[in-house]
This record gives structure tokens, C-alpha cells and sequence, in this order.
């Protein structure tokens, strides 16, 4: 830290008031509205709209299957940044590119390839559903599916640059030192990793929690089995019952910050074992 | 024993295994699905497919969904810069907060996005009577439409912006103006060709998600084909009347713009990569003229 000077440069004032004044029109008062509207009712009519029985069961759905996706993502997300960084293969440009797919296709896209990918006639349905017997499209199994798609590229986009920075030296160290392959990775490399690994997991679930474009078509959307929140927040509305539809979506609200949060935290602690290791270039003497 | 002589790779049994596992991952899940958008709009030949396309409706909502994007990516465009500007080259304090702030539209479902702005502009909202009196409408028209989009899209540009212009410091802006370059000038001139390439990979990120998106607008618009319909909600409307070919040819045209979304992406990408490694070159013997 320098001595306080002068600022140089002009537009502080400007960028920032700006900024602040946007932020707040769009973001910071319309959060505040939701909250004071919740804020009208009692605790004990929030409290019994809340915990309602279908209320509960779309907690259940939209979390277990993000949380399965999320779970599915970790692993082949940290499978494919191991391969997109370690392994040379034709067309491996290509295949880095394409990874990124569900950021750039539209979640209705998704939503009506996948279920008709995996109904009953569909190019995979027709084996899983057909052959094996196991039911996809129009179950939880497929809102599962969805979020899958919807969730792979954070894990990999997490994962994928703490894969490059790990020097040789660490896992030549362990070899020498006569560690297995598989030693060395489970004791050297995927400590390392495991912060990158936790953050796009979490990354992962929190968006697969609030999904809703990709899921309403696959899921079948029968209360009660494959009914997820967004979804009941929506049919609330559609009935007018807009205090009901406030509660959930305060309560789905409170879970994404909570996870915001943690997720910041597990950046910032990422963030600081990296830094052990590469001296910031940033901070002069 | 091939541990000897290649310590920091798999043996080849493994290597092989782990690159079709992640192969056939990725074809399953990513690769077929993008295949089938195109299967499914070509499934009854090219004849149906173009006239499903040139339905009036379709082209309404292609229209719209346009204009939703332009309106809404140069508003997002100016206040990321300006956050990125305040935030990336001043020290003051709550930066982290505001930082947070930004992040925050990631957190919140989409449904719950549009439910915001329901909540203010709905009838039963905040501004709902003085709206109704005057006989404008928000919610269920383009407006809300705008605004839902608007916050969906807010993080996209700022987020791109600001470590990039944290990395490059503000040196060169405070020669620029110790030389005697006015604000602007110096925008123009330093700042904006620093930072263009971070600019366009925002936008295109932001465009992506805009002309996609698809919870928090269906929650603000009226549904109304060929007037409050933007492309996705097209497709909503059309799978649901079981029209297969129009819902996929409308997708597929979804599905390009996610192609070219990531054709330019990477292209960004790469020029990027390569500025950076020609200002490392030059960077290391000391620039020291003049």
C-alpha cells in the first residue's frame, strides 16, 4: 500500500454512482420488494405455506436431483478437464469448444431434445425405457438428465485451469519417491484439485437448483413426484396465489444465497492455497 | 513396467479408458442432443422445415427476440463497463460487496426473476394501480420482457471486465492523462482497445444467454403468439401443441446461434490468448524508452 494520493483518473464518481444507482433499480430494490412482501405475512402463514406437503416434496425433487447431477458432474467433469489438459487427441481444440454447448444452447432447446432423446421411442429412451425398463423422460430420472447437461461445463471450467497449473515436479516427486499412478493421485493431485473440484460442484448444484427452461419438459411434472419448485412457483402464480408463490420463492431465494456464499468462500480459500505456491506478479515492492 | 520412463501419465490401458469414458460421456450428453435438434427439424425433410420457419408467427418471435437482445445488451454493455471501470481501478470501501452484488442475478432461479418484477409491476404489485390507471403496460408485454432479461444478463460483461482490467493495472490511463488526454480521450484511446476482446467475449456471452433465456421471461410475458412470444417461448408453445417439426425447426434456429455463439467465443478466445502472449514477448526486456 502506497501512501493515500491523489486520484489520477477521472470517472470515479460517475462508474460508480452509476453503477450503484443500476444495481439497485435492478437488482437490489425489486430483491428488497420480494422480501417485504413475505415480510406481510405472519410467520405462522409463511411458516404453513413453506412446509405445505406438495411444498415439501418439490424441496425434495429439486434437490435430490441436482444434487445426483451435481454428483455426476464432479465426476466427469474432473474426467474430461483431465483428458482436455493431459491428453493430446485429434480435434482436441474442437472438443474444448464444445464443452461450453450448454452455456450457448437455450435451456427450452435442451428441454425438448433431451426428452425426446430418452421417451419411450426416443434414439436412447427406445434401449433404457424399451430394453431395459427403466422409465427416463416423464420421471425424476430425467430431471436428473437435464441437470446434468445443464451443469457439466462448470465443473470442467473450474477444474480445467488448476489441472494446468499443477507443476510436473509435484507428481515426479511422488513417483520418485515410489508412489503408484493411482497413489499420486488420490494422495498428490487430487488434494490439490479438491477445492477447484468442490466450487464447480457447488456451481453445479445451484444452478441445477433454480433450473426450470431444461426440466419442465423431461420431468413429467406430476405434483408430489416430479414436481420441482420453480415449477410450483409458477402453477402458484398461474392461480393468482401470488403470497404463494412470494414464500417459495423467498425460501429458494435464501438457499441461493447460502450457497452463494459458500461458494465465495471456497473460492476464496481455493484462491489462497493457490497463491502459496505462484507469487502474485501483481504486487510490487 | 512403463512407470519409468513416463512418471506423469497413466499407463495406456488407462489413458485409453479414461478417453472413452469421456468421450462417450460427451457424446451422450452433449453431442446427440445437439444432433437431435437437427434430426427432429429435418425429420420430415427440407419442404416442412421451411415452411415451418417461414411460419408468421415463427419469424415474429425470431424478430422479437431480437429486438429484446439489442435493447437490452447496450444497457448492460454501458453499466459494465462503468462497474468494471469503478471497481477495477479504485480502491474504496464495500468493493467486495459490490463485487457480490453483481454475481447475485447468477444465484436467483430465473422463475424467481420474473416473479420479482411481477411483484413491482404486476397488478397486484407496487406500481400495479398507478400502471393500470394509466393504461401502461409492463408485466406480460415487452417491457417486462426487457427488464426480466436485463437482470438475467446483468453479470455477464461486468464479470468478463473486470479481472481483465484489474490485470492490466492502471498505468498506461494515468500516462494518458498526465499527457494531458481528457477523460474521454483516454478512454477511447488506452482503455477501450485494452479491453475490446473481454468486451466482445461479454457481449457474446450476454447475447447467449438474452436471446435464450427462457424462465424469467416466460414468467413477465403474456404468451401472446406473434406479439409477446420471443423464440424460445415459441418452441414452448409449439412442442406443446405437438408440433414437432415447427417446435425443433424453431429450435434449430436457437441451436445455430449456440453454434456460432461458440464459434465466435473461441475465436475471441484465441485472439486473446494471443495478445497476451505478444505482450508477455515484449513485455520482459524492460520497456524503458524515452
Amino acid at each position: 500500500m502506497t501512501t493515500k494520493k491523489h486520484r489520477v483518473l477521472p470517472g470515479f464518481g460517475l462508474s460508480l454512482g452509476y453503477s450503484l444507482v443500476y444495481l439497485s433499480l435492478l437488482v437490489l430494490i425489486p430483491l428488497g420488494g420480494l422480501i417485504a412482501r413475505s415480510a406481510q405475512m405472519s410467520l405462522a402463514e409463511f411458516w404453513a405455506i413453506a412446509t405445505a406437503e406438495r411444498a415439501l416434496a418439490a424441496y425434495r425433487v429439486t434437490f435430490g436431483c441436482a444434487l445426483l447431477a451435481a454428483i455426476v458432474n464432479a465426476f466427469f467433469g474432473l474426467l474430461v478437464a483431465w483428458v482436455l489438459v493431459r491428453y493430446d487427441f485429434w480435434g482436441k481444440r474442437f472438443v474444448d469448444a464444445f464443452v461450453d454447448l450448454p452455456f450457448a444452447l437455450p435451456t427450452a432447446v435442451a428441454g425438448i431434445t433431451l426428452t425426446t432423446l430418452y421417451a419411450a421411442n426416443g434414439w436412447i429412451g427406445q434401449y433404457v425405457e424399451g430394453v431395459l425398463g427403466y422409465k427416463v423422460a416423464f420421471a425424476p430420472p430425467g430431471i436428473v438428465v437435464a441437470l446434468i447437461f445443464i451443469g457439466i461445463p462448470f465443473v470442467v471450467r473450474t477444474v480445467q485451469p488448476v489441472i494446468e497449473d499443477i507443476e510436473p515436479e509435484v507428481e515426479e516427486a511422488a513417483a520418485s519417491l515410489g508412489a503408484t499412478r493411482a497413489q499420486t493421485f488420490v494422495k498428490v493431485l487430487l488434494p490439490t484439485l479438491f477445492p477447484a473440484l468442490l466450487t464447480g460442484f457447488a456451481l453445479s448444484f445451484s444452478r441445477a437448483v433454480g433450473e426450470y427452461g431444461s426440466v419442465i419438459f423431461i420431468a413429467g411434472n406430476m405434483p408430489m413426484v416430479s414436481e420441482i419448485t420453480p415449477l410450483l412457483i409458477i402453477s402458484k402464480l398461474e392461480q393468482y396465489d401470488v403470497a404463494g408463490a412470494t414464500v417459495l420463492a423467498v425460501v429458494m431465494l435464501v438457499i441461493s444465497f447460502v450457497l452463494l456464499l459458500g461458494i465465495n468462500l471456497l473460492q476464496w480459500w481455493a484462491a489462497n492455497r493457490h497463491s502459496g505456491r505462484h507469487v502474485d506478479a501483481g504486487v510490487q515492492a | 513396467m512403463s512407470a519409468v520412463r513416463r512418471v506423469n501419465s497413466e499407463s495406456r490401458p488407462v489413458r485409453w479408458a479414461l478417453l472413452t469414458l469421456a468421450f462417450l460421456f460427451l457424446f451422450l450428453f452433449l453431442g446427440l442432443p445437439l444432433l437431435a435438434v437437427f434430426a427432429e427439424a429435418l425429420r420430415q425433410g427440407f419442404g416442412p422445415y421451411a415452411a415451418a420457419l417461414a411460419e408468421p408467427d415463427t419469424l415474429a418471435a425470431i424478430r422479437l427476440t431480437v429486438v429484446v437482445a439489442l435493447l437490452v445488451l447496450p444497457l448492460n454493455l454501458v453499466f459494465g463497463v462503468a462497474a468494471a471501470w469503478a471497481i477495477a481501478k479504485f480502491d474504496f470501501r464495500g468493493k467486495s460487496l459490490l463485487t457480490t452484488l453483481i454475481d447475485l442475478p447468477f444465484a436467483v432461479s430465473p422463475v424467481v426473476a420474473g416473479l420479482l418484477f411481477i411483484l413491482i409491476f404486476g397488478r397486484q404489485g407496487w406500481f400495479g394501480p398507478w400502471l393500470a390507471e394509466h393504461d401502461i403496460k409492463i408485466i406480460f408485454a415487452l417491457p417486462g420482457m426487457i427488464i426480466a432479461t436485463m437482470f438475467i444478463t446483468v453479470p455477464y460483461i461486468a464479470r468478463e471486465l473486470i479481472p481483465l482490467m484489474q490485470a492490466q493495472g492502471k498505468d498506461e490511463e494515468e500516462a494518458a492523462v498526465s499527457l494531458g488526454a481528457s477523460g474521454w480521450q483516454m478512454f477511447r484511446r488506452v482503455s477501450l482497445p485494452n479491453i475490446k476482446w473481454g468486451l466482445l467475449y461479454g457481449v457474446i456471452l450476454a447475447n447467449a444467454r438474452a436471446m435464450g433465456e427462457f424462465g424469467a421471461v416466460s414468467v413477465v410475458s403474456g404468451h401472446v403468439r406473434g406479439e409477446t412470444n420471443t423464440l424460445p417461448l415459441h418452441v414452448e408453445i409449439l412442442y406443446n401443441e405437438y408440433n414437432s417439426v415447427g417446435a425443433f425447426a424453431a429450435a434449430s434456429v436457437l441451436g445455430l446461434l449456440a453454434l456460432v455463439t461458440l464459434l465466435a467465443k473461441t475465436v475471441v478466445e484465441w485472439r486473446m490468448a494471443r495478445e497476451t502472449a505478444m505482450l508477455n514477448a515484449e513485455l520482459p526486456p524492460e520497456k524503458t524508452d524515452k
